[in-house]
């Protein structure tokens, strides 16, 4: 099983989702998160007076697939969110020891 | 017969305003009578002011901080409207609409003292007066909160707030629409006999006042950490457009009810102060969307207090097409002023109140001058006075006012600096002062 942690831009979230349903993936965690890349900050000026923001608002998605899956995910993940500019984000992926499903006990890939 | 002695009612308080300023200079001769529309539309007026401070003024302000101060903004407005109230009544009153002398109204309404139900200023109750003349005492050194935010101790604010009132705010309120000094500048020389300052609803008294005390706790309290390059951001810049929308619908208020009567020259004022707004909005994110590439709401809000501010003087002299003159100016000048002021002055007067208020107020007391000219749409200057003239009493009467703003917010710093103290301490500023000083959060996301 692998982990599967990617940062995009909040405007991809849904496209992203759509993806890797579209792959069978069956859930996935997501957040607001804020960071700094090649991207860096931007500025936005109120009054007339730059302020330099250093931290990008970003979504993080996880989300954890059985080992056969971890391509076509990746894949999924990389098409849907590009927009081919800086500030697209990344994808890290890592490897997974257990799950369990809280529900029913059961474990591992059947918990996916 | 009731008609007829409305009109003449109406016809010598027109005459009267003509003779001085906008604010009544106490009625000598003819007995008053009470005037029931008057005074419908003063107390309504009232409500618009105070709304003005709450909500309008601190969410305007509450906005343009950082997320974890915008409490402490909320409550210093919350805190100085509800003690320069009591002020208001026990010495505040008193010293800006008695009579004791030019310079000093004295303590002889004090608590009210003399004032019945039936006393009457003009052709309203003088309760109502002193209610519609506390909101303004209320939202002045609220304004100059927009100066000292994210840094200053809230005991600093009530203190600051309550000796500025005593010793800058009333005795100005007295010098120029109390009958004092200003109210006829004839003693500084015979061309200006009978020509008092002409500040319809406080551009001297409210906006010059707040801006100078503003730049003054400023320049001594020192900058926020971080100023001006590592700033965050304004936190909520759609909690600055709901206030500068409040603030706008008060100021109706404002200026119409500082005709102290629901007559054509209320209606005038409500007119040019919506003309003069929406013309410096306009022009702001002109220069914004020229300069930067976008406009922004922060600037079209932040145009609207600039365009308000600057009518208020002018508001009862002059005319829709020298409001639009009005706006157009505020929009430029107070734009330019901030940079000024914050990157060339390297003064962090944080929300900008002198280059906004203080500019803007100063501004449209000067071009009052020129527009109350009947020439120029306006009312028409006293007898006599000549646009030159009316231009050299309207400075004189701006430095004056400036000179003391600015010598009275000075001692009043150091008294409250060696008393209270000024500042939070370093970590409290970091941390913020909804949490440190009033143990409470904005969000909790």
């Amino acid at each position: 099983m692998k982990m599967i942690m990617a940062i995009i831009k909040p405007a991809k979230l849904d496209a992203v989702r759509e993806a890797l349903v579209e792959i069978g993936i069956q859930g996935l965690t997501s957040g607001e998160v804020s960071g700094f890349g090649r991207q860096k900050g931007h500025t936005e000026i109120y009054r007339g007076a730059e302020y330099n923001v250093s931290f990008v608002p970003k979504i993080k998605i996880e989300v954890a697939v059985s080992d056969g899956q971890v391509d076509a995910a990746v894949d999924a993940i990389k098409t849907a969110a590009n927009t081919n500019k800086i500030g697209d984000g990344k994808i890290f992926v890592t490897d997974l020891s257990q799950a369990v499903r809280i529900r029913t006990g059961e474990t591992d890939e059947d918990a996916l | 017969m009731k008609i007829i002695f409305k009109l003449g009612c109406l016809v010598s308080i027109a005459l009267l305003f003509s003779l001085t300023t906008a604010h009544i200079t106490m009625a000598a001769d003819a007995k008053p009578t009470l005037d029931t529309g008057d005074t419908a539309w003063i107390m309504t007026s009232t409500a618009l002011v105070l709304f003005m401070t709450m909500p309008g003024l601190a969410l305007f302000y509450g906005g343009l901080v950082r997320s974890k101060n915008v409490l402490s903004v909320l409550m210093q407005c919350f805190g100085i409207a509800t003690l320069m109230s009591v002020l208001w009544l026990i010495f505040g009153y008193s010293i800006a609409f008695g009579e004791n002398n030019q310079w000093w109204g004295g303590m002889g309404k004090s608590f009210f003292t003399g004032i019945s139900a039936d006393t009457l200023i003009g052709t309203i109750p003088e309760n109502v007066f002193f209610m519609f003349q506390m909101t303004f005492a209320v939202i002045t050194p609220a304004l100059i909160v927009g100066a000292y935010v994210e840094r200053i101790k809230f005991s600093a604010v009530l203190l600051f707030s309550g000796l500025w009132l005593m010793i800058v705010y009333a005795p100005s309120t007295h010098w120029i629409w109390g009958g004092g000094i200003l109210a006829d500048l004839g003693w500084a020389s015979d061309a200006l006999k009978g020509f008092g300052t002409m500040d319809f609803a406080g551009g001297l008294v409210v906006h010059a006042n707040a801006g100078v005390a503003a730049l003054v706790i400023a320049a001594m309290l020192g900058s926020r950490r971080g100023f001006p390059n590592e700033l965050r951001p304004p936190h909520n810049p759609g909690m600055v457009m709901i206030g500068a929308a409040m603030l706008w619908v008060g100021w109706f208020g404002f200026n119409g009810g500082s005709a102290l009567g629901a007559n054509g020259g209320a209606g005038m004022a409500i007119a040019v102060t919506h003309i003069s707004a929406s013309t410096a909005c306009l022009v702001w994110v002109a220069i914004e969307w020229i300069k930067f590439g976008k406009p922004s709401l922060v600037g079209i809000a932040t145009g609207a207090i600039a365009g308000l501010a600057t009518i208020t003087p002018g508001s009862g002299f002059v005319g829709p097409v020298g409001a639009l003159v009005f706006g157009a100016l505020a929009g430029v000048i107070c734009f330019f002023m901030i940079s000024v002021i914050k990157n060339t002055w390297k003064i962090d007067d944080s929300l900008d109140v002198f280059a906004v208020h203080g500019v803007g107020g100063i501004l449209g007391i000067l071009l009052t001058s020129i527009f109350a000219d009947a020439s120029a749409g306006g009312v028409g200057l006293p007898d006599g006075i000549s646009i030159g003239m009316a231009f050299v009493g309207q400075l004189l009467a701006a430095v004056i006012t400036v000179i003391w703003a600015g010598v009275g917010s000075y001692i009043i710093v150091k008294i409250v600096q060696a008393t209270v103290g000024l500042r939070v301490d370093e970590t409290e500023e970091t941390e913020g002062l909804d949490l440190t000083v009033h143990g409470e959060r904005g969000y909790d996301i």
